[in-house]
Parts: structure tokens; sequence; C-alpha cells
């Protein structure tokens, strides 16, 4: 009976033909390692973020009048509203984490090479959309990081020649951050960006599985394939990877939970203080630091001295990311066999993020100025030294199949 | 029905002709969408103009008031913060005020005020629009010797003299906006209004 009725569907829509193209009968490199977990875990917290913002906008108000209480109420009254608000706030933090570790996987294993060019561009649309997220979200409990952070990320707009000024009026709805504004970025935020993640994920796990994953030996498995043509290397995705990235998944939401329970404002990195005031358009907090994911991009606005200039090299910073594929030349995918060189840029590069992500959040001091332009120096620099490298290094040799 | 030879200039010519005119409707149609973002009209009448008694403001105090949603700083000036403006030159980007958008034409001086011992700002910084804070003191540990005394960004370190006159060096780009006003009497200041009516 139940057979029949599986039949019946799937002579009407393509659920089996669905299920084995992407997970029963999909090849997966059988090497994958630790740093394969994130893409499935993203996906997770995608939905996570989904379900508990649509509970969240149950109780929310989206007026500055009452934005600020009725988050207060959603965290006091509601029930079981604080873990609902919480699992969004830190699910904001978490999704960028296994964003950046995504991104370093692929980095490492040259991910982004011929032929999965479109994935990355798919992955930094992906990735730019969810900044655009992040920050209409951050603006909605309207305390005062919430305003003055809005306030300072429009303004960079403003700084754009001829049309900055009637961009920003325009992005705003009015002269200041005020009603109007917090209403629209509701509407983008609980509408129109989920929207456009959810069609730019779609693009990114298209283009991901007519070409194949990539693998930590960056050997192409499709090379080798056995009479059948199923690839030698590889595994179907379904049972082994749905269960190891379970199992991956398992550890991510006890590492999840330990922080909505034991430290939901992540020591004032994931919710910051001056956020638990409400939004005073008359009064800028003594000290404004963006939240950490932001960090680093806001340390090289602030490392340049000239307003233009350094919107300018804060959106370059995202901005080049979209032609890596194209500024790394070698051949080589894996970092498992290329040059000593390559190994180095790579870590200054990691470093030089991380240095940012840090002075990003520290007040504006002789020496953070410095070390932001000496970091931001060497996020640049990685860009340069790639393209250079790349052409001319000497890569171990590659083996045929899978180690 | 007759074989009629197919016109395939003519199909591309219509469906070419077709997809233009299309686009320019969709294009159009996008016009109340974007334009829908601007300020509403509600937003547009909000800038009444707001009065603020300077009467009972001590010399080197300053008033914050809201003016369209935005922070006015009202700064009562003594004898000794105007003597330092005219030394400040060699420090300033534009001492003269010659940027014009930033000022109303009586705010055109060294001094940039109706009247020298009332500064009238908009409390916007230029470079990114946090509000900066006053520090009327000389020489402060954190802002260093040369400090003479005026505004602090504290969002990203931009710093104006008590005229609002942007320092060279520094994030922002020009001097703080000063608001069109008016003395309605000696002691009342009338912001958002551009001149004396008769």
């Amino acid at each position: 009976m139940i057979q029949k009725l599986g039949k019946w569907v799937d002579d009407r829509l393509p659920v089996s033909h669905f299920w084995n193209a992407h997970l029963a009968k999909y090849y997966v490199p059988k090497n994958f390692n630790f740093w394969y977990y994130f893409g499935s875990i993203l996906l997770a917290v995608f939905a996570i973020q989904i379900v508990t913002g649509i509970w969240l906008a149950m109780n929310y108000k989206p007026s500055a009048a009452e934005a600020f209480n009725s988050v207060e109420y959603i965290m006091r009254d509601v029930n079981w509203g604080w873990l609902i608000r919480y699992m969004h706030s830190t699910g904001a933090s978490f999704f960028f984490i296994a964003v950046y570790l995504h991104m370093f996987r692929a980095l490492m294993y040259g991910s982004y090479k011929k032929p999965r060019e479109l994935i990355w561009i798919f992955g930094v649309l992906i990735l730019v959309a969810l900044m655009a997220e992040a920050f209409m979200g951050y603006l909605l409990p309207w305390g005062q990081m919430s305003f003055w952070g809005a306030q300072v990320i429009i303004s960079l707009f403003g700084s754009i020649p001829f049309i900055g000024p009637d961009l920003a009026l325009w992005i705003r709805g009015d002269y200041v951050v005020s009603d109007v504004t917090l209403n629209r970025f509701f509407a983008l935020h609980v509408i129109a960006l989920p929207l456009v993640l959810l069609f730019l994920i779609g693009g990114h796990i298209m283009a991901l599985h007519e070409v194949g994953s990539n693998n930590p030996d960056g050997v192409e498995i499709k090379k080798n394939k056995d009479e059948h043509g199923k690839p030698l290397d590889g595994i179907p995705f379904h049972p082994y990877y749905t269960v190891k990235d379970l199992f991956g998944l398992g550890v991510f939401l006890f590492l999840f939970a330990t922080v909505i329970f034991y430290w939901p404002d992540g020591g004032g990195k994931f919710l910051e203080a001056p956020n638990f005031i409400p939004a005073d358009p008359l009064k800028t907090p003594e000290h404004i630091a963006p939240v950490w994911y932001f960090a680093p991009h806001y340390a090289i606005l602030r490392a340049i001295p000239d307003k233009f200039l350094g919107v300018m090299a804060m959106g370059s910073a995202i901005m080049i990311l979209f032609f890596l594929p194209w500024i790394d030349r070698s051949p080589t995918k894996s970092i498992r066999y290329r040059s000593l060189a390559f190994k180095i840029i790579l870590f200054a590069f990691v470093t030089a993020f991380i240095g940012l992500g840090y002075l990003g959040t520290q007040p504006v001091t002789y020496w953070t100025t410095l070390f932001s332009q000496i970091f931001a120096f060497i996020y640049f620099g990685f860009f340069v030294a790639l393209f250079l490298v790349s052409r001319f290094e000497h890569a171990k040799p590659v083996p045929e199949r899978l180690t | 029905m007759a074989e009629v030879p197919v016109n395939t200039a003519r199909r591309r010519f219509l469906t070419g002709s077709a997809v233009a005119v299309g686009a320019v409707g969709a294009g159009f149609a996008t016009v109340p969408f974007l334009s829908s973002f601007e300020p509403s009209a509600r937003a547009e009448a909000a800038g009444a103009p707001v009065d603020v008694a300077v009467g009972k403001l001590a010399a080197g105090q300053m008033v914050t008031v809201a003016w369209r949603g935005q922070p006015i700083y009202v700064v009562h000036r003594t004898p000794k913060m105007i003597e330092t403006l005219p030394s400040l030159d060699q420090q300033l980007a534009d001492p003269n005020s010659k940027v014009a958008s930033q000022q109303p034409k009586f705010a055109d001086n060294f001094y940039r005020a109706r009247k020298q011992e009332f500064l009238v700002l908009i409390g916007v910084c230029t470079h990114l629009g946090c509000a900066p804070t006053y520090r009327p003191e000389v020489a402060p540990k954190d802002l260093g010797p040369e400090w003479m005394g005026g505004f602090f960004c504290p969002c990203h370190g931009s710093k104006f003299d008590l005229a609002g006159r942007v320092y060279k060096g520094v994030p922002a780009p020009t001097n703080l906006y000063v608001p069109e006003y008016i003395f309605a009497s000696d002691d009342l200041i009338r912001i958002g209004v551009a001149e004396k009516q008769a």
C-alpha cells in the first residue's frame, strides 16, 4: 500500500531521482576530514535561524517605540522566549564561525579552482548576503549599538562620490536612522534576504553537485572510474557522509548549546553590552565596536585616514575574493602538495585576518591604527603574493589516486 | 493552410521589439518600488524648527537638542575659547570654512556662527555619522598636549575644534555642519529657520 503510494507520487514528482542524484548515488571522495563538516553544519544553522526567526517575529514589534521593549518581553515573559532569542543571536555568530572555517577550508585545499569557480562565486555572494542579513538583524533590538552601528554603516554608502548622500537617504528613508529604517530593515531581514540566501545556497549546492566535491588531496575522483562508471575513490554520500555529518553536527550543537545556556552574550562579543541600553539618537556610546564577525573589515576601514578610500578598501577586501580563482594560477589544488611559500603567505593571511578582527573591536589608539595598517597590508598583500607565488612555485607531484 | 515561407528576419524583429518594449515597461514598473524607499511625506514634514533658550547656558557649557532627529549642539563659548580659534589655522583642513556645503553663508568665517559666543552645530560626525563628544578641556591626557578643546569622535578618532572645524589627518573630510538658525530674541535660538522673518 505504502509502496504503491510511493510509486504513485514518484510517477508524478521526481522524488527518487532527487534522492539518488544528490544522496544515495551521489559519489563523494572517501577521504573527507574535519574541515568538510562545515557545509552541512551551515545548512543546519540556516535552518535554525529560519525557525527561531519565525518564532521571534511572532512577538517582536518592528517600531522604534516598541522594538526594544518587545525584545525584553520576549526575553522575560514569552514562554521559552529567552531560549529562542539566544538561539537566534548565538546562531548568527556561529553562522559566521562556520562560514569563515568553511572558506578557510576552500583556501587550504584549492576548492575554488577550476572547475569549481562558480561554486566559490556563489559562496562569496552568500557571504555578502549573509553580512547584509546579519547587519539588518542587528538593528532590530533597537539598542545603542544597533542604532549607532547602523548609523555608521549606512554613512559608509554616503561617502560614494556624487550619489552617496542621496543613496544613504534612500537606504534610511529618513534623514536619520529612524522608525522608518527599522521597519524596512525588518522586512528585508525576515523576507527579502532569507529568500536571496535560499536561492544562492541552492545555486551553490547545484553547482557543487554538478562538478563534485574537491578533497584534501585535491585529486579529481572522476578521473578514475570503474567499469560501471563509478569513481574508484568515491563513496555514496548516503549513508556514509550523512552519518558522518550527523556526528559532526552533534558535536557542533553541543558547543552551540553550551554557549546558549552558559555564555549567551559570548562575553560581549556575540551581544554587546551597549545593546542592552535603548537606542539614543543624541548620544553615541563611548566606544562603539562592530560585532566580531565584521571587525576585520571594520579594522581595514579605520586603518585608512581618508573617508572614501577607507570605504573603498573595506569594500575591496570582500570584492577581491570573487577573483581568487583567477588570482591563484597554480594548477595544484591542495596545500599538501604546494610550496612552502604558499604555506607561509596563507599563514600570514590568516594571522592578519584574526589580528584585524581583534583590532576592529578595540578603541582607536596610535598602536591599533599602526597594526591595523600593517595587517591590512598583509591582507591585500596575500592576493598579490599569491598571484606571483602561484605562477612560479614548485609544487610536489600530486598522486593519481587519493592517499 | 498553404505553406508560407517563414520570414525569420520579421520574426526576429517582432520578438526583439516586443522584448524591448516589455523591458521598458518592466523598468518603469520598478520606479514605484525604488521610489517607495525615499523619505515619506511624513518624514519630510517632521523638520519643524526647534527653539533653544540660551540665557541660562553658562559660559563653557554645551546643551544638546534634537532637530529632525539629529543631535544639535549649542555651545556658549568663553572669550578664552574664541581667542584660541585663529591660532589653529595650520592644524586645520578648512580653517576659513571654504567648503560651502557645510554651513549657511552667515557662518562662512573662522568662528562659524552668527554671534561669536554661541556655536550651533549638527552633532553628526562628517565621517560616518557618530555624535562627537564635547571635550572643552585643554590638553587632557588621552587627546595630547596640543588639544585646545573641541569635539572628539569616539568612533574613529576624528577631531574638531571649538568652531566645529576639522583637524588635518583625521578620517572626517569636512567641518561639522552648521544648521540654519536665527536669534528669535537675544537669548533664544531658533534652529531650522533660514532668515529672520520681518
